[in-house]
C-alpha cells in the first residue's frame, strides 16, 4: 500500500462553488482521488456517420452534438461537405462526386484527411471528449482509414448508419434541407432536384453498407427509414450506450413544444426566490389566459406537463384539461437561501451571493442545488420530450432555462441568463436543422424576475454593487 | 377544487388520480412475449425485467408456462413429452399456454397489472399468431423479445445454472439431465420459425442475438417499451459481484439525529480503515467505487486510497423540515407528519423533502449503471441502501423501507441463477444502531410513548 492512511483519510474541505467534499490540499496525496464528474467515457470516441446523401446524416450529427453537449460531455460536428466547399469554393454540378473524377477524389481525400487532423486536434488541445465526423464513409476503404487513424491514436469508433429507400422521406430532406444549401445558391428548385438526384446515384455506385457478418467486431447502429427498426452491435460503454438510446427516441414527426413559466406567484412579487407559493391575482389571470391560448391553437393530441408545485399545478388546473405533474420539473433548490430576497442573501451570505455571479451554472446554493445538478436532473424530460409530439411544458425560471438551453443549443455559460419572463409561451417547433422559436406574450402584466449578471462579482464587493441588477419587488 | 395544502402535497398529492401523479408510461396494459428455444435465457430475462419493471414503480408479473404444465403434468418423464408428433403432450402444452393467457388478463384487466410477461418459447408464427389475436382482443400492446443464441459455450452453462437445478430433474443424475435436456431443444428446433425481418415487420420486437452482442430493434411503440428496450441493452451475464455498504458512523449517527452532513465518528473512521483491508483481502478485480456527495461517504471512500467516483444521486433522503432532527423532535414539532410516514413509509414525502418513491426514481441511473459495470463497491446511506437493496432482492414496496441495513456491515451481491446471493459481513467495528421498526400504533392521534417505541438508542 503505497499511502499513508491515518494522515488523510479525515481532512475534507468543501469546494465553495461547487459544494463538492475534497481532500485538504496540504495532505501527502496531491492527486484528488474522487470524481464528482460522471465518468461516461474513459478515452475519446469518434461517431462515424454513414449514409448515402439525403439520408439525415447531418441532422442526427447536429442533434447528437447538441444533445451531448447538453448533458456535459464536450462534443463537436466534423461536416466534410464545409471542408470540401472551403478547399473547392465553387460548386459547379454533381460531376465533382462522379466516382472516375480522380482530380475530385484527391480533393476529396485531402479533405477526409484534414478533418481526421482537426478530429485529433479537438481531442488533445479543446478537451474534446466526442467527435462526429458527418460525410457519407460509404466504402470500406474510407472507414477502414477512420479506423487505423483511431487505433493509433487510442479512440473508441461508434458507427452510426442511416439506411433509407422510402423516396418520400428522401425527396422531403433535399427541399427541407439540400435546395438551401450554399451548393445550390444559383440554381432553381427544380434544377437543384435534379442535380441532388445524380449526386446520390453516383455514391450509390460504391456504397457498402455496415455487414453484419464483415463488420460483426465494429461498433455501430443502423438506422432503418428514419427509426422504425434499429440494429445494435457491440456496444462497448455507458456513453455509446447513451448514444443508443438518444438514437432510438427522437423522430421527425412535425410538432411542437410549448414552454412557459406558472402564472405569477404571491413569492414573485414579494422578490422572493424558490418556496411553494400559489398564483398572485395576476397569475390566475394569466392561467385564464393561457388556457385561452392553448384551445385557440387548436393542438392535436396535447399532452400538457407541470411540477409538483402548487404554482405550475395550479396554472394547469385552470386549462380543464388532464396533466401530468414531474418532480423533475420543480425549481432549482436553493437550499438555505429558499424564500429569500436576493437583499437577504446579500446580507446573510454575500460571499455565496458572489460566487455564484462568478459561475452561475456551477454554483451550487448550500444544501441546494446547481444549474448543473438541475441538467442531470432534467435528462428524463428531455427524453421523454423527444419521444412525444405536441406537449405544454409548465414549468419554472430555471428550470425552463435549461430545457430552453437544450432546445437551442446554448452554452452553459449563457444558459442561466436566457430570458424566461412570466406570463410568456416560447413556441418551439423543429425546422431544418435547429429550431424555429415564437415568444407570445400573453397580455398579462407580471413583475420582473430576471437578474442580469452585475459587472462586479468579486467577493469584497460593497453591497450597491452586487445589489444593482436585481428587478423590482414588493 | 380541493385546496392545495401543504400537508396534502407533502404526502402523494391525494387530490388528483394516481395517473396523473406518476409518469404515465403507457395508456394501455403491455404483454411481452418471450421468443427462443429452451436455454436461451427467456426465464432470466422474464423475471429481471419483471424485477426491474415493479421497482420503477410499473406494476409486473411473469407467466411462465413450463410452471403450468408441471402443475398439469405433476410428474415429468423424459423429452418425449415435447416430441412434434406426441398429439397428447401438444394437446396439454396448448391449454397451458392458454390458461396462462387467461391469467394474464384477469392480471391486467382485473388486478391491476401494466405489464405481464408471457415466458414460453412461443416458436412458431402460429403460437405467437394466437398470442396477438388474445392481446388485440383485450385491448393490450404487444412486445417480442426473442433471444437467439448458438454459442455452445453460453448454452452449456444455462442447462448447469437453472435447468439441473429443476423440478423436472429432481431424480436424476447431472449426465441424464443434460442429455435429456438437449434431445428436448431438439424437439423445438424444428419447428422454430424466429421473428423475421420481412414477414414481421409490422411487429414491436428486440431480437437480442448472442447475449447481447447484437440487438434488432423493430416499432418501438411507446415509453415502456423503449425503457424495456434500454434496460435489456444495458444488462449482461459476466461474473461480478457488488457490494454495498454505508458511511462509516457519523456524528449525527451517534447522536440520533436524521440527515444532516456530518463527518465521521472515531469509530467509523476506524470502519473505514476496516472496510479498506477488507477490500483489499477481496482481491476484486477492476473495482469501481461509487459514494454519494455528502461528507461521510467521500471521508469513508478516501480510507480506501483508490479512485472513486461521486454521485449526486447516491445522496440520502432529503428530509427537507426534518432535516438534522431527533425522532423525538419530530415527534415533538410534526406528530401528524410522524404517524403518516408511519402509515406509508414508502410513499410519505418530508415537507420540502423526498419519499422512498421519489429515491428510487432519482436512483434509476445508478441501477442503469450498476448493471452495466462489474464489480462495484457503492459506499452510500440506509435509505440509499435499501432501495438498491430491494432492486437485487426483488423486494416490494412495503418491505423496502424496513430493509436492514446496519452501520459497519458490507453485503455482497453476487448474481446466481435466476437470483442474488447475499453474504453480509460485519467487520467488527461497533457503531450505534439507527434502524427504526415500524411501530405498532401508527395513529395520528397516539399518545407520544407510543410513537417512539421504537426509536433506537442514541446519546
Amino acid at each position: 500500500m503505497l499511502y499513508n492512511m491515518s494522515s488523510e483519510q479525515n481532512e475534507l474541505t468543501q469546494t465553495p462553488l461547487l459544494k463538492i467534499w475534497v481532500p485538504w490540499v496540504h495532505s501527502t496525496l496531491s492527486r484528488r482521488r474522487g470524481s464528482s464528474v460522471p465518468q461516461f467515457t474513459n478515452s475519446p470516441t469518434v461517431i462515424v456517420m454513414v449514409g448515402l446523401p439525403a439520408r439525415g446524416k447531418t441532422y442526427i450529427s447536429k442533434k447528437l452534438a447538441r444533445y451531448l453537449n447538453w448533458i456535459g460531455v464536450n462534443t463537436a460536428v466534423f461536416n466534410l461537405g464545409q471542408y470540401r466547399r472551403e478547399a473547392v469554393q465553387t460548386y459547379k454540378n454533381y460531376e465533382f462526386f462522379r466516382p472516375d473524377n480522380e482530380e475530385a477524389m484527391k480533393i476529396r481525400r485531402n479533405c477526409a484527411s484534414n478533418a481526421l487532423t482537426d478530429i485529433g486536434a479537438y481531442f488533445t488541445k479543446e478537451q474534446g471528449q466526442v467527435a462526429v465526423f458527418d460525410a457519407t464513409n460509404t466504402t470500406r476503404e474510407r472507414r477502414g482509414l477512420i479506423l487505423s487513424f483511431a487505433k493509433e491514436k487510442g479512440y473508441k469508433v461508434f458507427f452510426v448508419e442511416s439506411v433509407c429507400d422510402d423516396p418520400d422521406i428522401i425527396e422531403q430532406n433535399i427541399m427541407q434541407v439540400k435546395l438551401s444549401s450554399p451548393d445550390y445558391e444559383n440554381c432553381d428548385k427544380e434544377e437543384a432536384l435534379e442535380d441532388f438526384l445524380k449526386r446520390i446515384e453516383c455514391y450509390k455506385m460504391t456504397y457498402v453498407p455496415l455487414d453484419e457478418e464483415k463488420d460483426r467486431h465494429l461498433s455501430y447502429i443502423k438506422i432503418f427509414n428514419v427509426g422504425s427498426r434499429y440494429l445494435v452491435n457491440r456496444v462497448q460503454d455507458h456513453i455509446q450506450s447513451r448514444i443508443v438510446y438518444y438514437l432510438m427516441n427522437i423522430h421527425v414527426t412535425p410538432r411542437s413544444i410549448y414552454l412557459s413559466r406558472h402564472g405569477e406567484s404571491d413569492l414573485n412579487l414579494l422578490g422572493r426566490i424558490g418556496g411553494d407559493s400559489g398564483l398572485s391575482t395576476r397569475g390566475q389571470m394569466y392561467a385564464s389566459a393561457l388556457a385561452a391560448f392553448v384551445q385557440s391553437q387548436s393542438i392535436r393530441d396535447l399532452k400538457v406537463w407541470t411540477s409538483h408545485m402548487k404554482r405550475t399545478i395550479q396554472t394547469a388546473e385552470a386549462l380543464g384539461v388532464p396533466y401530468e405533474q414531474w418532480k423533475a420539473l420543480n425549481e432549482i433548490d436553493a437550499g438555505m437561501c429558499e424564500e429569500m430576497t436576493y437583499e437577504e442573501i446579500q446580507d446573510h451570505h454575500p460571499e455565496e451571493f458572489a460566487l455564484r455571479d462568478q459561475d452561475k451554472y456551477r454554483y451550487r446554493y448550500p444544501k441546494g442545488e446547481s444549474y448543473e445538478d438541475m441538467v442531470h436532473r432534467l435528462e428524463p424530460v428531455i427524453m421523454e420530450l423527444e419521444r412525444q409530439e405536441n406537449v405544454l411544458v409548465i414549468c419554472h425560471q430555471a428550470v425552463m432555462r435549461c430545457l430552453l438551453a437544450y432546445f437551442l443549443d446554448k452554452s452553459a455559460d449563457e444558459l442561466p441568463y436566457l430570458r424566461c419572463p412570466l406570463h410568456t409561451v416560447l413556441k418551439l417547433t423543429p425546422v431544418a436543422y435547429g429550431c424555429k422559436v415564437e415568444s407570445i406574450f400573453l397580455n398579462v402584466q407580471a413583475v420582473n424576475t430576471h437578474r442580469e449578471k452585475p459587472p462586479n462579482v468579486d467577493i469584497n464587493r460593497k453591497t450597491e454593487d452586487a445589489l444593482q441588477t436585481v428587478p423590482e419587488h414588493v | 377544487l380541493p385546496p392545495l395544502t401543504p400537508a396534502a402535497l407533502s404526502v402523494t398529492c391525494t387530490c388528483f388520480s394516481e395517473a396523473r401523479v406518476k409518469l404515465c408510461m403507457t395508456n394501455c396494459p403491455t404483454l411481452i412475449v418471450m421468443v427462443g428455444l429452451p436455454a436461451r435465457g427467456k426465464t432470466y430475462i422474464s423475471k429481471k425485467l419483471t424485477r426491474y419493471l415493479n421497482w420503477i414503480g410499473v406494476p409486473t408479473k411473469e407467466f411462465n408456462v413450463g410452471q403450468y404444465r408441471r402443475e398439469c403434468l405433476k410428474i415429468y418423464k423424459n423429452f418425449e413429452f415435447f416430441r412434434p408428433d406426441n398429439e397428447e403432450g401438444l394437446k396439454i402444452r396448448r391449454q397451458c399456454a392458454l390458461s396462462a393467457l387467461n391469467d394474464v388478463r384477469q392480471y391486467l384487466c382485473m388486478e391491476g397489472g401494466q405489464v405481464a410477461v408471457f415466458d414460453a418459447t412461443n416458436t412458431t408464427r402460429e403460437r405467437r399468431d394466437t398470442i396477438t389475436r388474445f392481446a388485440e382482443q383485450n385491448g393490450f400492446k404487444v412486445f417480442f423479445v426473442e433471444s437467439v443464441c448458438e454459442d455452445p459455450d453460453v448454452i452449456a452453462e444455462n442447462i448447469v445454472q437453472v435447468k439441473l437445478g429443476s423440478p423436472d430433474y429432481i431424480d436424476c443424475n447431472t449426465e441424464e439431465a443434460v442429455a435429456d435436456f438437449m434431445k428436448r431443444i431438439k424437439c423445438y428446433e424444428n419447428s422454430y420459425q424466429p421473428l423475421d425481418e420481412g414477414l414481421d415487420r409490422e411487429l414491436s420486437y428486440i431480437k437480442i442475438m448472442d447475449v447481447g452482442r447484437r440487438y434488432l430493434v423493430n416499432r418501438v411503440l411507446d415509453h415502456i417499451q423503449s425503457r424495456i428496450v434500454y434496460y435489456l441493452m444495458n444488462i449482461h451475464i459476466t461474473p461480478r459481484s457488488i457490494y454495498l455498504c454505508r458511511h462509516g458512523e457519523s456524528d449525527l449517527n451517534v447522536r440520533g439525529r436524521i440527515g444532516g452532513d456530518s463527518g465521521l465518528t472515531s469509530r467509523g473512521k476506524e470502519y473505514a480503515k476496516s472496510l479498506g483491508h477488507f477490500i483489499q483481502e477481496q482481491n476484486i478485480k477492476d473495482l469501481k467505487v461509487w459514494t454519494s456527495q455528502m461528507k461521510r461517504t467521500i471521508q469513508t471512500a478516501e480510507a480506501l486510497a483508490v479512485p472513486y467516483e461521486q454521485w449526486k444521486a447516491l445522496n440520502e433522503i432529503d428530509a427537507g423540515v426534518c432535516e438534522e432532527m431527533m425522532y423525538e423532535e419530530i415527534q415533538e414539532h410534526f406528530p401528524l407528519e410522524f404517524a403518516l410516514r408511519d402509515q406509508d413509509k414508502y410513499r410519505y414525502r418530508y415537507p420540502k423533502g423526498e419519499s422512498y418513491e421519489d429515491l428510487v426514481q432519482r436512483l434509476e441511473p445508478v441501477i442503469m449503471e450498476l448493471e452495466r459495470q462489474e464489480n462495484v463497491l457503492v459506499i452510500c446511506h440506509q435509505a440509499v441502501m435499501r432501495c438498491l437493496l430491494a432492486y437485487f432482492l426483488d423486494k416490494s414496496a412495503e418491505e423496502l423501507p424496513y430493509l436492514k441495513c446496519p452501520l459497519h456491515t458490507v453485503l455482497k451481491l453476487t448474481p446466481v441463477a435466476y437470483g442474488c446471493k447475499v453474504e453480509s459481513i460485519f467487520l467488527n467495528v461497533e457503531a450505534v444502531n439507527t434502524h427504526r421498526d415500524k411501530p405498532e400504533n401508527v395513529d395520528i392521534s397516539r399518545p407520544t410513548e407510543e410513537a417512539l417505541l421504537t426509536v433506537p438508542a442514541h446519546q
